[in-house]
């Protein structure tokens, strides 16, 4: 495994509260498929009326096509809990994001799909921004370093949850890795019988 | 029950009874007691399920509805279009092969899956219940720890039962004191969120307790909980107690009667310790609560609805400002603008945070008598089949149909608009849903957030109103 977890050109999103209706509107929830989401993402910000892909929205810009990091800002992904929102952006070729905060949900449902989000402080948000002002940027994410490499030996720390990282890392089937303790399940479905039989 | 060694929330009361094992030292596996499906986020798993060659571990732990993608002109698979249909047949054929009850669209008690879970009986305290929707913290009124998960989760749960998590924080938001006449539990969940904001809860399950909590009825106290996502807690809880218990005896599948008395006396053991001691806490005096509206796109921007629009320049936070800069431009408002002298284009009740009788009953008090303002587009769609059969025998969908409103099917319907129940570009409606985002109801939808008696006084005066100020009491809050 490289140590490098992800490189390559950033976006920068600058906005609050990026909801999940705006990361992928209704109209393409209907969808039996985990696939084909990607066209749709930011349709409403991304699209005219008409139809043709609005030139002021940043991920329209020619000089972001091809961005595999989101950079945004506070609260990005609240409201619903559709997981069609990190499958919009990862099929879109994002696999990094990172903000000042995240919402829960969407936070579990992206680490649930390999995606690396990387919270970092308002002010370290603001350093980022600023670099990005100054022209398209390339980065690298070491996970095993934590650190984001800007290049000329330049770098950001970042924390992460030492289990999702270790996830992140081995590449673990999530629903494997709780089977394991399919003994330990049983037993608990026995006592919980016997203690409160009303809930079957 | 085991003597605690040490004063225990209510939350980590329910979390510990939990856990199956370890994950590892930050992770443990939960057992989930109640696993409710829908459409929209569960065909995703189950095919991930099948792929793998995984099967439902607890089909009678899980049960399923068809809520948010129907039609609520018509009970019909396809009334909603075509991509809808295919996606209620996914829903049917994935229930009928792992033996999972569902109540489709022909059933009577179809409803919105956080007004059936309780309905049902499904909801009850000390539970884990989760759904693939946010607003499952709905269920945490009954002092059940319940959480929306993304399909990624629905697989895990359905394979498993069980889910792995991490302790939350704690947050105990104490209200006390007694609410106006006028004013209800979606107007203190309004409150609440104004105070803490979006991204106030991020982390945190919130607990709500002080006497203005146990005043309200099991309907309000759903109310409250349902929006507690949208300050981004993780879940919203509060104690039960007899309110609780009398709501769940008798309904289809509460504890049979030999179990009943055991039942009650393990929930009367769930509450939060005296010395128990959260993480952070905020304090209400219930009295200062007043009608409140959103008149921005997400619902911290919420005022009472006698204040004017807020200048941008009057928040000193700089994203707060732009924040506001961008939700009046969307919203067609500008700073110092009453919404009371605003016209409204659509009126909406329903959606789970308020589509229950107790709404209802409220909103029709108001509407009784009166007319739907001419140009007002106002419908009603109750929570669920069991909610519309008893406003039908109260005589309150009698009074709604008088009065020009549209009385229609359960469902999602213009909560998210992902039938064919849309509010317009531009279009200005008085909603008693939860989410005032951009685009939510619609492209383009000016989505303004109120408790039912203000959306029902809004579609006869054809603008907003402060039902404060008008004779008008809403329906028995008791
Ligand atoms: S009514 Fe609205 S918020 Fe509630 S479950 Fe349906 S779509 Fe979600």
């Amino acid at each position: 495994m490289s140590k490098i977890f992800a490189q390559g050109l950033v976006c920068p999103l600058d906005k609050n509260n990026v909801d999940t209706d705006q990361i992928i509107p209704k109209q393409f929830l209907t969808s039996v498929s985990r696939e084909g989401f990607g066209q749709a993402m930011f349709f409403d910000w991304r699209y005219l009326a008409d139809g043709r892909p609005n030139p002021d929205f940043v991920i329209n810009k020619p000089e972001y096509s091809g961005a595999s990091i989101l950079l945004t800002r506070a609260n990005f992904g609240c409201g619903s809990s559709r997981e069609h929102a990190p499958w919009a952006i990862q099929q879109s070729g994002f696999n990094v994001i990172i903000a000042e905060s995240f919402a829960d949900i969407f936070f579990n449902n992206s680490v649930n799909n390999a995606m690396l989000l990387i919270q970092l402080s308002k002010t370290n948000i603001e350093l980022l921004f600023n670099r990005c002002a100054q022209g398209p940027q390339h980065w690298q994410i070491d996970l095993q370093s934590q650190e984001i490499m800007f290049g000329n030996n330049a770098a950001m720390g970042f924390n992460i949850d030492a289990d999702i990282k270790q996830r992140l890392l081995s590449g673990l089937d999530f629903i494997g890795s709780s089977e394991q303790l399919k003994p330990q399940i049983a037993d608990y479905e026995q006592s919980r019988k016997a203690s409160q039989p009303w809930l079957g | 029950m085991a003597a605690i060694s040490s004063a225990r929330t209510l939350y980590q009361k329910i979390y510990t009874s939990h856990v199956v094992g370890k994950l590892n030292p930050s992770t443990d596996l939960l057992y989930v007691d109640r696993h409710l499906i829908h459409e929209v986020t569960s065909p995703q798993a189950f095919s991930g399920l099948k792929l793998a060659r995984r099967s439902v571990r607890r089909p009678d732990l899980t049960f399923a509805t068809m809520d948010h993608n129907v039609s609520t002109q018509r009970r019909s698979m396809d009334a909603a279009g075509e991509t809808s249909r295919k996606q209620l047949e996914a829903l049917a054929e994935n229930c009928a092969e792992n033996h999972i009850p569902l109540l489709d669209l022909t059933h009577p008690d179809q409803g919105i899956v956080h007004v059936i879970g309780p309905e049902q009986g499904l909801t009850q305290p000390g539970m884990i219940i989760v759904c693939g929707d946010s607003h499952t913290s709905t269920h945490g009124a009954f002092g059940a720890l319940a959480f929306g998960i993304g399909t990624s989760e629905v697989e895990h749960v359905l394979a498993t039962q069980t889910l792995p998590q991490q302790q939350a924080k704690t947050l105990k938001i104490e209200i006390n004191g007694e609410l106006s006449a006028h004013v209800t539990p979606k107007d203190v969940i309004m409150a609440v969120i104004g105070k803490l904001g979006t991204a106030g809860g991020n982390g945190y399950v919130a607990e709500f307790c002080g006497s203005a909590i146990r005043a309200m009825s099991m309907e309000g106290r759903m109310t409250l909980c349902n929006m507690s996502i949208e300050m981004g807690a993780k879940a919203g809880l509060i104690a039960p107690d007899d309110t609780t218990f009398s709501y769940i005896k008798g309904k289809a599948h509460a504890p049979k009667a030999e179990h009943w008395d055991s039942a009650v006396q393990y929930w009367q053991s769930l509450h939060s310790d005296i010395e128990a001691v959260f993480d952070q806490t905020v304090t209400l005096d219930a009295s200062t609560i007043t009608p409140q509206i959103t008149w921005g796109t997400n619902p911290e921007q919420v005022m009472a609805v006698d204040q004017s629009v807020p200048a941008p320049d009057s928040f000193n936070d700089a994203s707060k400002r732009d924040a506001a800069e961008r939700a009046l431009a969307y919203m067609g408002l500008a700073p110092g603008q009453k919404l009371t002298d605003c016209k409204v284009d659509v009126v909406f009740i329903g959606s789970c945070t308020n589509s229950r009788i107790e709404d209802l009953r409220a909103a029709a008090t108001v509407v009784q008598g009166k007319q739907v303002a001419a140009g007002v587009r106002a419908l009603v769609v109750p929570g669920s089949g069991m909610v519309k059969r008893q406003a039908e025998a109260e005589g309150l969908a009698s009074i709604f149909k008088a009065a020009g409103f549209e009385w229609r099917e359960p469902g999602c319907s213009m909560c998210l608009g992902m039938n064919d129940d849309r509010v317009a570009a531009g279009q200005r409606c008085a909603s008693t849903s939860n989410r005032n985002f951009e685009g939510r109801q619609g492209r383009g939808a000016r989505t303004h957030l109120v408790s039912p008696a203000m959306a029902a006084a809004a579609a006869i005066a054809g603008k907003f109103v402060n039902i404060a100020a008008t004779g008008n009491v809403p329906g028995d809050q008791a």
